[in-house]
């Protein structure tokens, strides 16, 4: 086994442990999808914080009440950003009845970033597979978008050497995502 | 098939920041917050004190009940009692 690896479950996995009651499934399905959701109202349909806080709460109640309901457990991406457009919308839409504004939303710009985010799931998806220590550093330094310094601090490992690391992880989680890519190809 | 050069994953990478952490944990206490909810409506069913309580001042009647009035209960137990 290679070093840091982390065994990742499928999406359809993971709800299948959810439907059987799993105490630690459903932690790890909010996990898995928070930053999904949150981009979504955030980036997608740019909802301010509080209106995005009411719709995260409640894609992940519906979640939790309908997954039962999921006609298949591999569709569960598309199921929720489905059920997060939506709710963006009447979000927006209530908005708009409360504040009138000549502000439109065009759904083709909307459509586009949920296909970019998809992507990025994918990679965050292969990010995960490549596993600690790679992923907590390209998170820091992507996501949560902290200093070499600060990663360096955090990680007990000297700033002078974090932009090796990152490029060097950037490229292990290419490779682990041309390798799911080409696996997913058809013959 | 999509392919990524590390710049593109990078700013992939960059569009997923986390959700802030309040609302990842409340979303991860919702088995909870069912269990609760289900205790309520049942409590409710068979206990019409309880139930005009709940109309009157839902809040208070799920604290004075001894449970933890979370967004998600109050939100459902008013459905409920809208839809009633």
């Amino acid at each position: 086994m290679v070093r840091g690896m982390a065994v990742e479950q499928t999406d359809a996995q993971l709800v299948s442990r959810c439907r059987d009651g799993d105490a630690g499934a459903w932690n790890e399905f909010v996990e898995r999808f928070s930053r999904y959701v949150y981009a979504i109202s955030s980036r997608g349909f740019r909802l301010a914080q509080h209106d995005a806080e009411d719709v995260f709460q409640e894609v992940f109640a519906r979640a939790y009440e309908r997954l039962s309901e999921l006609r298949s457990d591999d569709a569960v991406r598309p199921w929720l950003a489905q059920l997060t457009r939506r709710l963006c919308i009447d979000r927006l839409r209530l908005l708009a009845r409360d504040t009138p504004s000549d502000a439109e939303l065009d759904e083709r710009d909307v459509d586009d970033v949920l296909t970019t985010l998809d992507d990025a799931m994918d990679v965050r998806s292969a990010l995960d597979k490549v596993g600690d220590p790679c992923r907590e550093i390209l998170d820091r330094f992507f996501c949560r978008d902290e200093s070499y310094r600060a990663i360096g601090e955090a990680l007990d490992i000297p700033a002078g050497t974090i932009a090796s690391r990152i490029s060097r992880c950037l490229e292990k989680v290419r490779i682990e995502f041309d390798g799911r890519e080409g696996a997913s190809r058809p013959s | 098939m999509n392919v990524f050069d590390e710049e593109q994953i990078g700013r992939l990478l960059r569009l997923l920041p986390p959700a802030p952490e309040g609302w990842v944990r409340a979303a991860q206490e919702l088995p909870a917050a069912r269990a609760t909810l289900d205790e309520l409506v049942a409590r409710a069913e068979q206990d019409a004190a309880f139930r005009l309580q709940l109309q009157a001042d839902l809040e208070r009647a799920v604290t004075a009940a001894g449970y933890e009035p979370s967004p998600y209960v109050v939100s459902r137990l008013r459905q409920l009692i809208e839809a009633d």
